[in-house]
Protein backbone atom coordinates (compact mmCIF):
# COMPACT_ATOMS: atom_id res chain seq x y z
CA UNK A 1 0.00 0.00 0.00
CA UNK A 2 2.46 2.44 0.77
CA UNK A 3 4.54 1.21 -2.22
CA UNK A 4 1.89 3.27 -4.24
CA UNK A 5 1.10 6.16 -1.49
CA UNK A 6 4.43 7.23 -0.68
CA UNK A 7 5.74 8.02 -4.04
CA UNK A 8 2.44 9.61 -5.24
CA UNK A 9 2.80 11.98 -2.17
CA UNK A 10 6.06 12.99 -3.07
CA UNK A 11 5.13 13.16 -6.66
CA UNK A 12 2.24 15.04 -6.72
CA UNK A 13 3.54 17.43 -4.28
CA UNK A 14 6.42 18.30 -5.95
CA UNK A 15 4.37 18.78 -8.83
CA UNK A 16 2.43 20.89 -7.31
CA UNK A 17 4.82 22.77 -5.66
CA UNK A 18 6.76 23.39 -9.52
CA UNK A 19 3.29 24.53 -10.67
CA UNK A 20 2.48 27.06 -7.63
CA UNK A 21 6.32 28.00 -7.47
CA UNK A 22 7.11 26.78 -4.30
CA UNK A 23 9.52 24.24 -4.47
CA UNK A 24 11.62 25.96 -2.27
CA UNK A 25 9.56 25.65 0.78
CA UNK A 26 9.27 21.79 0.04
CA UNK A 27 13.44 22.10 0.08
CA UNK A 28 13.01 23.46 3.74
CA UNK A 29 10.30 20.80 4.60
CA UNK A 30 12.31 17.86 3.57
CA UNK A 31 15.22 18.59 5.63
CA UNK A 32 12.94 19.94 8.85
CA UNK A 33 11.15 16.66 8.72
CA UNK A 34 13.97 14.42 8.77
CA UNK A 35 14.91 16.47 11.78
CA UNK A 36 11.70 16.38 13.08
CA UNK A 37 11.50 12.46 12.67
CA UNK A 38 14.66 12.14 14.77
CA UNK A 39 13.26 14.35 17.52
CA UNK A 40 9.73 12.71 18.02
CA UNK A 41 11.28 9.43 18.25
CA UNK A 42 14.18 10.07 20.65
CA UNK A 43 11.55 11.67 22.85
CA UNK A 44 9.07 9.25 22.88
CA UNK A 45 11.74 6.18 23.22
CA UNK A 46 11.59 6.70 26.62
CA UNK A 47 8.31 6.48 27.61
CA UNK A 48 7.13 4.12 25.27
CA UNK A 49 10.03 1.30 26.44
CA UNK A 50 9.06 2.51 29.57
CA UNK A 51 5.62 1.57 29.36
CA UNK A 52 6.42 -1.94 27.63
CA UNK A 53 7.99 -2.46 30.89
CA UNK A 54 5.34 -2.12 33.43
CA UNK A 55 3.35 -4.01 31.17
CA UNK A 56 5.44 -6.66 30.96
CA UNK A 57 5.46 -6.91 34.21
CA UNK A 58 1.37 -7.19 34.36
CA UNK A 59 1.86 -10.18 31.68
CA UNK A 60 3.92 -11.94 34.02
CA UNK A 61 1.71 -11.64 37.07
CA UNK A 62 -1.48 -13.13 38.34
CA UNK A 63 -3.00 -9.75 37.29
CA UNK A 64 -3.34 -11.79 33.54
CA UNK A 65 -5.17 -14.39 35.20
CA UNK A 66 -7.90 -11.76 36.77
CA UNK A 67 -7.88 -10.37 33.66
CA UNK A 68 -9.19 -13.84 31.70
CA UNK A 69 -11.71 -14.51 34.35
CA UNK A 70 -13.29 -11.05 33.94
CA UNK A 71 -12.99 -11.87 30.31
CA UNK A 72 -14.78 -15.23 30.56
CA UNK A 73 -18.44 -13.89 30.21
CA UNK A 74 -17.87 -11.61 27.18
CA UNK A 75 -15.65 -14.49 25.49
CA UNK A 76 -18.32 -17.01 25.57
CA UNK A 77 -20.93 -14.38 24.28
CA UNK A 78 -19.05 -13.39 21.70
CA UNK A 79 -17.61 -17.10 20.53
CA UNK A 80 -20.82 -18.73 21.32
CA UNK A 81 -19.41 -21.53 18.75
CA UNK A 82 -16.18 -22.84 20.32
CA UNK A 83 -17.59 -22.89 23.51
CA UNK A 84 -16.56 -26.13 24.13
CA UNK A 85 -12.80 -25.68 22.51
CA UNK A 86 -10.77 -24.55 25.45
CA UNK A 87 -7.29 -23.61 23.66
CA UNK A 88 -8.81 -21.67 21.29
CA UNK A 89 -11.02 -19.45 23.93
CA UNK A 90 -7.74 -19.59 26.04
CA UNK A 91 -5.68 -18.07 23.36
CA UNK A 92 -8.20 -15.65 22.27
CA UNK A 93 -8.45 -14.33 25.86
CA UNK A 94 -4.25 -13.98 26.05
CA UNK A 95 -4.54 -11.96 22.79
CA UNK A 96 -7.49 -9.82 24.33
CA UNK A 97 -5.44 -8.99 27.44
CA UNK A 98 -2.53 -8.14 25.27
CA UNK A 99 -3.92 -5.54 23.66
CA UNK A 100 -5.73 -4.20 26.21
CA UNK A 101 -2.42 -3.88 27.76
CA UNK A 102 -1.19 -1.92 24.88
CA UNK A 103 1.51 -4.77 23.93
CA UNK A 104 0.71 -4.81 20.15
CA UNK A 105 3.86 -6.74 20.04
CA UNK A 106 2.70 -9.68 21.84
CA UNK A 107 -0.54 -9.02 20.57
CA UNK A 108 -0.22 -10.16 17.12
CA UNK A 109 2.08 -13.92 17.67
CA UNK A 110 -0.46 -14.61 19.95
CA UNK A 111 -3.43 -13.50 17.86
CA UNK A 112 -2.29 -15.49 14.84
CA UNK A 113 -1.75 -18.45 17.55
CA UNK A 114 -5.64 -18.41 17.44
CA UNK A 115 -6.11 -17.88 14.19
CA UNK A 116 -4.52 -21.12 13.59
CA UNK A 117 -6.29 -23.05 16.12
CA UNK A 118 -9.80 -21.64 15.18
CA UNK A 119 -8.82 -22.56 11.63
CA UNK A 120 -8.69 -26.33 12.50
CA UNK A 121 -12.88 -26.20 13.32
CA UNK A 122 -13.30 -24.20 10.13
CA UNK A 123 -15.41 -25.86 7.54
CA UNK A 124 -14.92 -24.12 4.66
CA UNK A 125 -10.79 -23.22 4.84
CA UNK A 126 -10.91 -20.25 2.21
CA UNK A 127 -13.89 -18.20 4.18
CA UNK A 128 -13.46 -16.92 7.74
CA UNK A 129 -16.02 -18.98 10.11
CA UNK A 130 -18.15 -16.94 12.15
CA UNK A 131 -16.28 -16.98 15.26
CA UNK A 132 -12.96 -15.86 13.15
CA UNK A 133 -15.04 -12.77 11.79
CA UNK A 134 -16.05 -11.74 15.31
CA UNK A 135 -12.48 -12.22 16.26
CA UNK A 136 -10.62 -10.61 13.44
CA UNK A 137 -13.19 -7.69 13.98
CA UNK A 138 -12.34 -7.29 18.00
CA UNK A 139 -8.68 -7.24 16.76
CA UNK A 140 -9.36 -4.26 14.28
CA UNK A 141 -10.93 -2.21 17.31
CA UNK A 142 -8.23 -0.87 19.54
CA UNK A 143 -9.27 -2.27 23.34
CA UNK A 144 -6.44 -0.25 24.63
CA UNK A 145 -6.74 0.72 28.49
CA UNK A 146 -4.19 3.44 28.45
CA UNK A 147 -3.37 4.82 24.39
CA UNK A 148 0.69 4.86 25.31
CA UNK A 149 1.55 5.55 21.84
CA UNK A 150 -0.33 8.65 21.34
CA UNK A 151 0.61 10.17 25.61
CA UNK A 152 3.86 9.61 24.28
CA UNK A 153 3.82 11.45 21.40
CA UNK A 154 1.44 14.19 23.26
CA UNK A 155 3.57 14.37 25.79
CA UNK A 156 6.96 14.38 23.26
CA UNK A 157 5.38 17.89 21.74
CA UNK A 158 5.19 19.39 25.42
CA UNK A 159 1.36 19.11 26.07
CA UNK A 160 0.06 20.70 29.01
CA UNK A 161 -1.76 17.81 29.73
CA UNK A 162 -0.65 14.58 27.92
CA UNK A 163 -2.59 11.93 29.91
CA UNK A 164 -5.94 14.39 29.33
CA UNK A 165 -7.47 12.17 26.53
CA UNK A 166 -7.57 9.12 27.98
CA UNK A 167 -11.37 9.34 29.16
CA UNK A 168 -12.54 10.07 25.74
CA UNK A 169 -10.45 7.54 24.24
CA UNK A 170 -12.13 5.21 26.43
CA UNK A 171 -15.78 6.59 25.26
CA UNK A 172 -14.46 6.53 22.07
CA UNK A 173 -13.45 3.05 21.81
CA UNK A 174 -16.18 1.13 23.69
CA UNK A 175 -18.52 2.78 21.24
CA UNK A 176 -16.83 1.53 18.72
CA UNK A 177 -16.31 -1.59 19.79
CA UNK A 178 -19.62 -1.91 20.47
CA UNK A 179 -20.58 -0.82 16.96
CA UNK A 180 -18.73 -3.01 14.99
CA UNK A 181 -19.43 -6.63 17.12
CA UNK A 182 -23.17 -5.61 17.54
CA UNK A 183 -22.58 -5.27 13.49
CA UNK A 184 -20.91 -8.57 13.21
CA UNK A 185 -23.80 -10.65 15.80
CA UNK A 186 -25.98 -9.17 13.34
CA UNK A 187 -24.30 -10.11 9.93
CA UNK A 188 -23.42 -13.53 11.33
CA UNK A 189 -27.70 -13.95 12.57
CA UNK A 190 -28.66 -13.05 8.71
CA UNK A 191 -26.63 -15.30 6.97
CA UNK A 192 -27.28 -18.12 9.14
CA UNK A 193 -31.10 -17.42 8.32
CA UNK A 194 -30.29 -17.33 4.46
CA UNK A 195 -28.32 -20.42 4.85
CA UNK A 196 -31.40 -22.09 6.66
CA UNK A 197 -34.11 -21.26 4.75
CA UNK A 198 -31.60 -22.29 1.74
CA UNK A 199 -31.12 -25.67 3.42
CA UNK A 200 -34.52 -25.53 3.46
CA UNK A 201 -35.36 -25.19 -0.19
CA UNK A 202 -32.83 -27.74 -0.56
CA UNK A 203 -34.77 -30.51 1.11
CA UNK A 204 -38.08 -29.92 -0.59
CA UNK B 1 -13.77 19.44 34.06
CA UNK B 2 -11.19 19.21 37.08
CA UNK B 3 -12.25 15.75 38.41
CA UNK B 4 -11.61 14.71 35.17
CA UNK B 5 -8.21 16.04 34.72
CA UNK B 6 -7.30 15.10 38.08
CA UNK B 7 -8.66 11.23 37.20
CA UNK B 8 -6.99 11.26 33.99
CA UNK B 9 -3.23 12.51 35.76
CA UNK B 10 -3.38 9.80 38.73
CA UNK B 11 -4.99 7.18 36.22
CA UNK B 12 -1.39 6.10 35.39
CA UNK B 13 0.12 6.91 38.40
CA UNK B 14 -1.97 4.41 40.06
CA UNK B 15 -2.30 1.08 37.01
CA UNK B 16 1.85 1.70 37.45
CA UNK B 17 1.44 1.46 41.42
CA UNK B 18 -0.87 -1.58 41.08
CA UNK B 19 0.59 -3.48 38.64
CA UNK B 20 4.39 -3.37 40.55
CA UNK B 21 2.64 -4.29 44.19
CA UNK B 22 0.90 -7.14 42.21
CA UNK B 23 4.21 -8.47 41.24
CA UNK B 24 5.86 -8.07 44.49
CA UNK B 25 3.35 -9.79 45.94
CA UNK B 26 3.70 -13.03 43.70
CA UNK B 27 7.82 -12.30 44.03
CA UNK B 28 8.16 -11.84 40.88
CA UNK B 29 11.94 -10.17 40.01
CA UNK B 30 9.75 -6.88 39.25
CA UNK B 31 12.75 -5.00 37.81
CA UNK B 32 14.42 -7.99 35.50
CA UNK B 33 10.72 -8.09 33.54
CA UNK B 34 10.73 -4.58 33.30
CA UNK B 35 14.33 -4.25 31.94
CA UNK B 36 13.66 -7.16 29.19
CA UNK B 37 9.76 -5.09 28.32
CA UNK B 38 12.05 -1.91 27.80
CA UNK B 39 14.12 -3.67 25.98
CA UNK B 40 11.74 -4.69 23.61
CA UNK B 41 10.01 -1.65 23.14
CA UNK B 42 13.38 -0.26 22.07
CA UNK B 43 13.05 -2.80 19.25
CA UNK B 44 9.30 -1.44 18.67
CA UNK B 45 10.93 2.27 18.23
CA UNK B 46 14.28 1.34 16.21
CA UNK B 47 11.90 -0.66 13.24
CA UNK B 48 9.53 2.51 13.56
CA UNK B 49 11.81 5.01 12.82
CA UNK B 50 13.01 4.67 9.07
CA UNK B 51 8.82 4.21 8.46
CA UNK B 52 8.51 7.51 10.12
CA UNK B 53 11.40 8.84 8.86
CA UNK B 54 10.31 8.37 4.96
CA UNK B 55 6.27 9.12 5.83
CA UNK B 56 7.07 12.92 7.70
CA UNK B 57 9.01 13.68 4.41
CA UNK B 58 6.15 12.97 2.08
CA UNK B 59 3.59 14.28 4.34
CA UNK B 60 5.40 17.09 4.98
CA UNK B 61 6.16 17.55 1.25
CA UNK B 62 2.28 17.21 1.17
CA UNK B 63 1.88 20.51 3.68
CA UNK B 64 4.37 22.61 2.12
CA UNK B 65 3.80 22.45 -1.61
CA UNK B 66 -0.33 23.35 -0.57
CA UNK B 67 -1.25 19.54 -1.66
CA UNK B 68 -2.82 19.27 1.68
CA UNK B 69 -4.67 22.30 2.14
CA UNK B 70 -6.20 22.06 -1.33
CA UNK B 71 -7.17 18.70 -0.39
CA UNK B 72 -8.85 20.19 2.78
CA UNK B 73 -10.77 22.98 0.92
CA UNK B 74 -12.03 20.75 -1.10
CA UNK B 75 -13.93 18.38 1.09
CA UNK B 76 -14.79 21.22 3.22
CA UNK B 77 -17.86 21.38 2.24
CA UNK B 78 -19.19 17.98 3.08
CA UNK B 79 -17.33 18.28 6.87
CA UNK B 80 -18.52 21.17 7.24
CA UNK B 81 -22.41 19.79 7.11
CA UNK B 82 -21.48 17.31 9.09
CA UNK B 83 -19.72 19.54 11.97
CA UNK B 84 -16.01 17.88 11.26
CA UNK B 85 -13.19 19.69 11.23
CA UNK B 86 -11.89 19.02 8.16
CA UNK B 87 -7.99 19.36 8.86
CA UNK B 88 -8.85 16.03 10.65
CA UNK B 89 -9.63 14.31 7.67
CA UNK B 90 -6.30 13.92 6.00
CA UNK B 91 -5.82 11.69 9.55
CA UNK B 92 -9.76 10.06 8.97
CA UNK B 93 -8.36 8.71 5.86
CA UNK B 94 -5.19 7.50 6.45
CA UNK B 95 -5.79 5.35 9.61
CA UNK B 96 -7.33 2.49 8.54
CA UNK B 97 -4.74 2.47 5.93
CA UNK B 98 -1.54 2.39 7.64
CA UNK B 99 -0.26 2.90 11.38
CA UNK B 100 2.87 4.56 10.86
CA UNK B 101 1.71 6.94 8.30
CA UNK B 102 -1.23 7.86 10.64
CA UNK B 103 1.33 8.13 13.12
CA UNK B 104 2.85 10.48 11.01
CA UNK B 105 -0.15 12.81 9.92
CA UNK B 106 -1.25 13.18 13.91
CA UNK B 107 1.91 14.25 15.47
CA UNK B 108 1.68 16.85 12.05
CA UNK B 109 -1.78 17.72 12.97
CA UNK B 110 -0.73 18.19 16.55
CA UNK B 111 2.49 20.32 15.67
CA UNK B 112 0.72 22.18 13.35
CA UNK B 113 -2.21 23.13 15.26
CA UNK B 114 -1.03 22.99 18.70
CA UNK B 115 -1.78 19.69 20.52
CA UNK B 116 -3.92 21.14 23.44
CA UNK B 117 -6.06 22.53 20.59
CA UNK B 118 -9.19 21.34 19.67
CA UNK B 119 -8.03 19.84 16.46
CA UNK B 120 -4.71 18.02 18.26
CA UNK B 121 -6.60 16.84 20.75
CA UNK B 122 -9.25 15.54 18.01
CA UNK B 123 -6.77 13.49 16.25
CA UNK B 124 -4.98 12.39 19.66
CA UNK B 125 -8.07 10.67 20.90
CA UNK B 126 -8.82 9.29 17.37
CA UNK B 127 -5.28 7.42 17.28
CA UNK B 128 -5.91 6.35 20.67
CA UNK B 129 -9.39 5.47 19.94
CA UNK B 130 -9.11 3.50 16.40
CA UNK B 131 -6.76 0.56 15.08
CA UNK B 132 -5.14 0.10 11.43
CA UNK B 133 -8.29 -2.25 10.48
CA UNK B 134 -7.01 -3.02 6.67
CA UNK B 135 -3.14 -4.28 8.06
CA UNK B 136 -4.63 -6.23 10.73
CA UNK B 137 -7.33 -8.24 8.71
CA UNK B 138 -4.43 -8.60 5.99
CA UNK B 139 -1.91 -10.40 8.83
CA UNK B 140 -5.07 -12.67 10.41
CA UNK B 141 -6.05 -14.02 6.87
CA UNK B 142 -3.13 -14.41 5.19
CA UNK B 143 -1.69 -16.59 7.65
CA UNK B 144 -4.00 -19.00 7.85
CA UNK B 145 -4.43 -18.98 4.04
CA UNK B 146 -7.90 -17.13 3.92
CA UNK B 147 -9.44 -15.73 1.13
CA UNK B 148 -12.76 -14.69 1.57
CA UNK B 149 -13.72 -12.44 4.06
CA UNK B 150 -17.26 -12.00 4.29
CA UNK B 151 -18.49 -8.93 6.45
CA UNK B 152 -15.38 -8.66 8.27
CA UNK B 153 -13.76 -5.14 6.62
CA UNK B 154 -17.62 -3.79 6.46
CA UNK B 155 -18.11 -4.31 10.21
CA UNK B 156 -14.61 -2.90 11.00
CA UNK B 157 -14.74 0.38 9.07
CA UNK B 158 -17.82 0.56 10.71
CA UNK B 159 -16.60 0.98 14.15
CA UNK B 160 -13.72 3.17 12.75
CA UNK B 161 -16.16 5.63 11.72
CA UNK B 162 -18.23 5.47 14.88
CA UNK B 163 -14.63 5.63 16.45
CA UNK B 164 -13.87 8.43 14.64
CA UNK B 165 -17.22 10.77 15.15
CA UNK B 166 -17.25 10.17 19.09
CA UNK B 167 -13.95 11.47 19.20
CA UNK B 168 -14.98 14.57 17.43
CA UNK B 169 -18.41 14.88 19.03
CA UNK B 170 -16.73 14.45 22.82
CA UNK B 171 -14.35 17.39 22.13
CA UNK B 172 -17.29 19.00 20.61
CA UNK B 173 -18.67 19.03 24.07
CA UNK B 174 -15.57 19.77 26.25
CA UNK B 175 -13.93 22.32 24.45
Amino acid sequence: MLNILWPAFILISFLYGILQGNVEAINQTIFESAKNAVELTITFFGTLCLWNGIMKIAQETSFTIKLTKLLKPAIDFLFPEIKHNEKAKEEISMNMIANILGLGNAATPLGLKAMKTLQKENSKKDTVSNSMAMFIVINTASLQLIPTTVIAIRASLASNNPTQIIFPVWGATIAAFITAVLATKIMITIDKKRKNSFDFKNKK
Amino acid sequence: MNFIQFLSSSAIPIVIAIIVIYGLLEKNKVYDTFVEGAKEGMEIVVKLFPTLLGLFIAIGALRSSGVLDCIIQFISPITNVLHIPSEIMPLAILRPISGSASTAVATDIMNNFGVDSKIGLIASTIMGSTETTFYTIAIYTSCVGIKKIRFVLACALLGDLVGMLISVVIWGFLS
